[in-house]
């Protein structure tokens, strides 16, 4: 693969904190390599912000691998951007060519408030999982792995599930800021698993009243969640927990799903 | 003050029996009563605080993190060993136990090794009742694989993000307790200062990330599960925010750092681009079960892998190490990838790194396929269709992750790989019941120094982590709360609290203050350097004296010229950095004195000048046999100790994979 270099022209959300107001900073850098990640290039541009005596830009990284979930760029319009199943810090770019300009905003919605510049507060997304996003069982209390068999199926549509990173781009790149992708996921990886079934009812309707409470809207079934998520989790887990928090709700069995 | 390792009397299987049956227990009513904090929420914090929360304690966690379920933790890949022999392959809790005190080369202790291996397979019960979805065959149960330095199937995966699954696990269990008032969680908080009252452990001051205020909490007991420091290299696969902050303060205030030199490098890692690289990102171990190795035999080869005839190739592990081949464990593979490299053979544009080669096994695969399918004469184009698909089932997220980085398709080309440091097996001494030398200061995980000797085993890193927080703190723990349940909680306007907060206090407007020309980063840039150059992948007395003196000056310039923007009381991640760099500068020196002072090699450690005649490391028992555990006596002053190691099962002999 050629590598090449370029100069770039940044417009970037910048925020003093959560009480102010933020305005978008135009910023250019020079020789950026096509090798960098996404990351990379705003180390060079906050590298350069601090050698002028300037702030650096706040924005959330931590494993820089695509699985901790931490990093949350909407870039040019589309969260964590342009790249299908990918996270930002797995954005390369090589993605970009000289001369480009790239728009980058914090996530966006009412429950996610902005910290710091790119940083928001994803602490709502904890509280969803305190509701009920967990099996009820002690350490010490677990028979052997092996005693109840699951259908390789099922155990593979539920680790497809449980592969949420909890980012929060469902929510980002949602227009109503939904975040039934992600709280569908989490109820479809338990409801899925033998282990998770005595408590699927309760779980639905508790995570879904807490969602609702921290002030995520409602789903509509656009489909942008599933478009920029990362992991590819998929639309059909916010189906299954309909029928689940719809059964629960009217007291029906609800299916097997 | 001689190191009391606390080791239980009688046999080595029944040690961890005869504690459990006979340590102080706390009652429900007083567990009420006594507070625990917890630092760190990876596998060893989430599961030990979930664990305790459910036995009644009132527990506190910190995680630097946004979320507890950020913890680095969940970027392990490959699996978790177990000795269930579930493949009914000749395993048991003595050949887990004993690969692993082999792998980590006779310098890890019997007994907390054993109790390792022994509660090793309920730890996979446990996680499976919690939901954690592992890899399944088509009966339902449980599927196993291969990792270096074994010869038996024993561990347990979820794709290529066992880590994440383990991890999410345990973070529900964390948050169920939080949901039912038993744990308080704070996110965005750092451990900056351990409190000491009376000799004992008694709580910390920790910094609110988001508002820059110092805050203080007490505990009668304080965990510390704040994982490795192999972001002292700068370059390493640990997240950027990966640090020793933690246990460096508590270094500081009197618990030793046992081996701090023993850093594990893995071979295979996605090599250096360029200096914009941030970090390094491995390529699971697990790859190295379907994956061949080679450099090829003609020094300097530029022709593009494909164009290489395979009797033109050096398939150097399969060469060197007939017995395990590509699964010899990490120090030998990393060691024999330098040694290749260094002698001229390696290949891609930096010279630095060798091929990880699938195409073996996508034909091999392949073949299978087609035969199941009833076609016993597939053309080429058809084994690969049908391998790639196999290919991509067990490692394709490992696939994707390589192609997103380097831009090319590894079903296509052989990857290229190179060793990087990834987990550091020193860290804070402990006792067997995973106190360090403050009483009441305990550290679970890659924290601690305990169970992996000089070499980790594959796999082996979230076993640790979620033994020691699921199945030992539980009952060790106990032990020690049973004599405190008449300590009543201390007000954190106890003078000690004060003193500690001002010593934060005081460090932070200091560094501040210094309003130099240089940054954070690049002060960290030039450790890593001096770190990976002479206390690397190979190591001698010359190069370690010299760093040493390299980090003296570099840490009295940091102190000098370094230039942290912004304020102390806002959201400031270049601040937070600066901390942690400064507790690199210091923790560098120490590693650079134990492996001065350690004149042998022994797994990950490699002294140049003790090798054998085939350059395998080459250990010095009658001198080594011991943990070096440092003790912190003021600048650049460290005070070493030593625990011998008593093999009581175990024969020393030189590790052999050949």
């Amino acid at each position: 693969m050629e590598h090449y270099s370029m100069n770039l022209t940044l417009k970037v959300w910048k925020q003093k904190n959560t009480q102010s107001k933020g305005h978008f900073e135009t910023f250019q850098v020079k020789n950026i390599s096509s090798e960098m990640s996404f990351l990379e290039m705003f180390d060079v541009l906050n590298e350069q912000l601090i050698a002028e005596g300037k702030e650096p830009i706040a924005f959330d990284h931590d494993c820089r691998e695509g699985i901790c979930g931490m990093c949350s760029m909407y870039i040019n319009g589309r969260a964590h951007g342009p790249w299908h199943h990918t996270t930002t810090c797995q954005l390369h770019m090589r993605e970009y060519k000289d001369g480009d300009t790239i728009v980058v905003e914090p996530w966006r919605a009412n429950a996610f408030p902005v910290i710091k510049d790119l940083v928001v507060d994803r602490q709502a997304f904890d509280r969803i999982i305190q509701a009920g996003g967990y099996i009820s069982a002690n350490t010490g209390n677990a028979v052997d792995a092996n005693s109840i068999p699951i259908e390789k199926h099922k155990a593979d549509e539920a680790f497809a599930a449980a592969a949420c990173i909890g980012c929060g781009a469902c929510v980002a790149a949602c227009p109503n800021a939904s975040a039934m992708l992600f709280l569908s996921a989490k109820a479809s990886h338990l409801s899925l698993l033998p282990q998770g079934d005595p408590e699927r009812k309760i779980r639905a309707v508790n995570m879904v009243e807490q969602m609702d409470k921290e002030g995520f809207g409602s789903c509509s079934n656009i489909g942008l969640c599933e478009a920029s998520c990362p992991k590819g989790i998929s639309l059909e887990n916010i189906a299954r927990l309909n029928r689940e928090y719809l059964g629960a709700v009217f007291g029906e069995g609800g299916d097997n799903a | 003050m001689p190191l009391n390792s606390k080791i239980p009397q009688g046999e080595l299987s029944q040690k961890w029996t005869s504690y459990k049956s006979t340590c102080k227990l706390v009652n429900p009513a007083n567990k009420r009563q006594l507070e625990v904090i917890v630092i760190g929420t990876g596998l060893a914090g989430a599961s030990a605080a979930a664990s305790l929360g459910e036995m009644g304690y009132k527990v506190k966690t910190f995680c630097f993190q946004d979320s507890p379920r950020r913890a680095h933790s969940i970027a392990a890949q490959g699996g978790i060993n177990a000795a269930k022999n579930y493949q009914n392959d000749g395993d048991s809790t003595y050949r887990l136990f004993y690969d692993t005190v082999k792998g980590g080369d006779y310098r890890s202790r019997e007994a907390n090794v054993y109790r390792l291996a022994e509660v090793s397979a309920n730890i996979i019960d446990q996680c499976v009742a919690q939901g954690v979805p592992f890899a399944r065959e088509y009966g339902g149960l449980l599927s196993n694989r291969s990792f270096g330095g074994v010869q038996v199937q024993r561990t347990f995966y979820a794709a290529g993000q066992t880590g994440q699954q383990l991890l999410i696990g345990a973070y529900q269990a964390l948050e169920r307790q939080v949901a039912l008032g038993n744990v308080t969680q704070y996110s965005r908080h750092e451990m900056l200062e351990v409190v000491i009252i009376d000799g004992k452990a008694r709580g910390v001051i920790v910094r609110n990330l988001v508002t820059g205020e110092l805050e203080r909490h007490f505990g009668h007991a304080v965990l510390l599960c704040s994982g490795g420091y192999g972001n002292v290299f700068y370059l390493s696969t640990n997240a950027m925010g990966s640090n020793v902050t933690a246990a460096w303060k508590a270094h500081k205030s009197g618990a030793f750092f046992g081996n701090p030199c023993f850093t594990q490098i893995h071979p295979t890692c996605i090599p250096v681009s360029g200096d914009h690289q941030s970090k390094l990102t491995l390529m699971s171990e697990s790859l190295r079960n379907d994956g061949r190795i080679w450099v090829p035999k003609k020094q300097g080869d530029t022709r593009k892998p494909n164009e290489i005839p395979v009797e033109e190739r050096d398939y150097y592990l399969e060469r060197r190490y007939p017995a395990f081949g590509n699964l010899v464990p990490r120090d030998v593979a990393s060691r024999a990838a330098k040694e290749r490299c260094d002698a001229g053979y390696g290949v891609g544009s930096s010279r630095q790194a060798v091929y990880l080669d699938f195409a073996s096994a996508i034909e091999r695969y392949g073949k299978i396929e087609a035969g199941k399918h009833g076609n016993h004469n597939p053309d080429a184009e058809t084994v690969r269709q049908l391998g790639e698909e196999v290919v991509k089932e067990k490692y394709g997220n490992l696939f994707e992750m390589y192609e997103k980085i380097t831009g090319e398709d590894p079903y296509k080309v052989p990857m290229r790989i190179y060793p990087a440091v990834h987990y550091t097996m020193g860290g804070l001494w402990v006792d067997y019941e995973l106190m360090t030398t403050v009483p009441g200061l305990y550290a679970l995980g890659e924290a601690n120094f305990s169970d992996h000797g000089a070499n980790r085993l594959g796999a082996s890193a979230l076993m640790q982590g979620l033994a020691d927080g699921y199945f030992v703190i539980p009952y060790t723990l106990g032990n020690y709360l049973a004599d405190d349940i008449r300590t009543k909680p201390i007000p954190t306007t106890h003078e000690a609290f004060e003193a500690a907060e001002k010593n934060v206090r005081n460090r932070i407007e200091t560094m501040m203050n210094i309003k130099g020309s240089e940054s954070v980063e690049s002060f960290h840039k030039r450790l890593g350097k001096i770190m990976w150059d002479k206390c690397g992948m190979a190591r001698n007395a010359k190069g370690l004296a010299e760093a040493i003196e390299e980090i003296k000056a570099l840490r009295k310039e940091f102190w000098t010229n370094v230039r942290i923007p912004g304020e102390i009381k806002e959201y400031n991640p270049e601040l937070d950095k600066a901390g942690r760099v400064a507790d690199f500068l210091e923790l560098g020196e120490l590693m650079c004195k134990d492996a001065l002072y350690r004149s042998e090699s022994c797994g990950g450690h490699f002294r140049e000048e003790s090798q054998t005649e085939e350059g395998e490391a080459l250990r010095k028992d009658d001198e080594f046999t011991l943990v070096a555990a440092w003790e912190y006596k003021g600048d650049s002053n460290f005070e070493l100790h030593k625990e011998n190691l008593t093999y009581e099962v175990m024969h020393l002999t030189q590790r052999s994979y050949k």
